[in-house]
């Protein structure tokens, strides 16, 4: 029984030991792959490339879900604000709501169930297909020809996904506010000018969403790069990477909503 | 049939060790098996020297600790005069530029051609013109038999092909030292004879130090200058072809002669047999 105790808090600090060297290589993984020289030519292309496949290919589920959020939003808001006649505030509730939260939040949850997935499992395969090895074995750094590029193209492209999905979420708004519901296109827009602060609600939306942005890429390409080469590894890596990327986007975003738009 | 890149200045025999990779007392654990116990080798400069073993004895891992791609648990390997252990990360990547490698898959990069993937280290490592790069591809991969097939993607190929290509991108910047995992596996009896030729001649005419793991007992025998023979964590045996096949010592004469029984067993370590089969196997 003694044993047994002694057994599962050996387990425990294994567990949390496991955990702490994790997110110790993971750090410096990023540290290598962000701060060293890069030391050959054609890095512009290689980044434009990924730019493609991460942001560019993000592009459809990103519009197609901002219009969806948008016309919910406005439909919620002007049948709730419609009972105390302010159906006029739909354009405020609609752009505060996706300029604040709901862009840089569900942008940074799809995008790492599309391009954080598709990362980690690309470099996942490069690993297991000995794809990364053979070009170490080349005498060139797989950190910086492999990783860097594709952890810049995810950390640029997530604030331009976030204001097209708020672009387009505020277009969903007036489609159904104004074009369906009727509300008076003046009071929808001019309430949105005289509520949206450009720093402190465009501006700290893409803050959050450049944070968003950078945290989504390392569990991703970490989550690939350390995957044991396996199917069942790179399986599992994949779904770590939306999973953990999922959890510390909604946690982040409490801490970044405290310090951002707390009145303490 | 074969060119030369100018990859830089190279130094003369005399004024260096005459073995290109030294390994002393190396030990290597994968979790608590035992792959290598405290072995010597020595790969000398300009030969081709065969690795040769029963499967699962670490062949394959003692090409990627030479290349530095895992590290041994004791023990040094010193490369062209540099303990690499010692080297920070981009030190590393300079000297591996010495080195080619022959991966047992290929390890072709799947979104680019056969001809993208043969110039790869030239446009990485090199500051040649695009029409240079152009014929130097070309020759390699007429080296290998496979100039017609440039465009295909590594989809496209067969396994043999794609060890084929990988060969020319491992020779591409004519690295002073070539492992080989395996080269001949999967080849036609042309394309065996053709590859076994070309290593002989990258030997003879580049100086290239090869080191080539292989079951092909008589291939690898015919161009090797030296084989170690390796099982159960050891060098059992080393010398020329001929001296390991005329050897006396049972474990190495067995290997050489393909005998089933002997010394060397063909079973990985295992319980009883008939234990396992009428009590279950013993998992603790």
């Amino acid at each position: 029984m003694k044993l047994d105790v002694l057994d599962r808090l050996a387990q425990l600090g294994q567990f949390g030991l496991g955990h702490v060297q994790s997110l110790g290589r993971s750090g410096i993984f990023l540290f290598l792959a962000i701060f060293s020289r890069a030391g050959f030519t054609g890095r512009g292309a290689l980044l434009i490339r990924q730019l493609y496949n991460v942001g560019v290919l993000s592009l459809i589920i990103v519009t197609v879900s901002g219009l969806f959020i948008g016309m919910v939003l406005g439909l919620q808001g002007y049948s709730i604000l419609i009972r105390y006649g302010s159906e006029g505030a739909v354009g405020q509730l609609v752009a505060l709501s996706l300029l604040r939260e709901l862009g840089p939040v569900v942008t940074a949850l799809l995008f790492a169930g599309r391009a954080g997935s598709a990362l980690t499992a690309e470099i996942g395969l490069m690993k297991a297909t000995e794809q990364l090895s053979s070009m170490e074995m080349m005498g060139v750094d797989p950190l910086k020809r492999v990783i860097a590029p594709r952890f810049w193209a995810g950390v640029i492209s997530m604030p331009l996904l976030a204001a097209i999905f708020n672009l387009v979420g505020i277009l969903g708004g007036v489609m159904v506010g104004v074009d369906w519901l009727g509300i008076y296109e003046g009071s929808f827009w001019s309430g949105m000018q005289q509520a949206v602060d450009f720093v402190d609600d465009v501006g700290n939306g893409m803050v959050k969403s450049l944070v968003f942005g950078i945290v989504v890429t390392w569990i991703a390409v970490f989550q690939g790069y350390d995957a044991i080469p396996t199917s069942e590894g790179i399986s599992r890596a994949t779904t770590r990477t939306v999973v953990y990327a999922s959890l510390t986007v909604l946690g982040l975003d409490f801490i970044l909503t405290a310090v951002m738009f707390s009145e303490l | 049939m074969m060119n030369s890149i100018p990859t830089g200045e190279r130094h003369s025999n005399e004024s260096r060790s005459d073995s290109f990779v030294e390994i002393r007392g190396l030990t290597f654990y994968r979790g608590s098996r035992v792959i290598f116990n405290n072995i010597d080798m020595d790969i000398p400069r300009g030969k081709v020297v065969g690795i040769m073993g029963p499967s699962g004895t670490g062949k394959t891992t003692l090409l990627r600790l030479i290349g530095r791609q895992l590290l041994p648990d004791a023990g040094s390997i010193v490369v062209d005069g540099q303990d690499l252990a010692g080297l920070s990360r981009d030190q590393l990547f300079v000297q591996r530029r010495k080195m080619g490698m022959l991966f047992q898959s290929g390890a072709l990069f799947t979104d680019l051609t056969v001809f993208e993937n043969v110039a790869f280290p030239l446009r990485i490592h090199s500051q040649l013109s695009e029409t240079m790069i152009r014929d130097i591809v070309l020759m390699k991969l007429h080296a290998v038999g496979l100039r017609g097939a440039w465009s295909l993607m590594p989809s496209e190929l067969s396994g043999g092909m794609t060890r084929r290509v990988a060969l020319a991108r491992a020779i591409a910047l004519d690295p002073e030292m070539v492992m080989y995992d395996e080269p001949f596996v999967g080849q036609d009896p042309i394309a065996m004879g053709v590859l076994v030729d070309l290593v002989g001649k990258l030997n003879q005419a580049l100086g290239i130090t090869s080191i080539i793991v292989s079951h092909d007992l008589h291939e690898t025998a015919s161009i090797a200058d030296l084989l170690y023979l390796i099982a159960d964590g050891e060098v059992i045996g080393s010398g020329t072809p001929e001296e390991m096949l005329n050897s006396k010592d049972a474990r190495v004469s067995q290997f050489m002669q393909g005998q089933p029984d002997g010394p060397v067993p063909f079973h990985f370590p295992a319980d009883d047999y008939q234990h396992d089969l009428l009590w279950g196997i013993n998992e603790t």
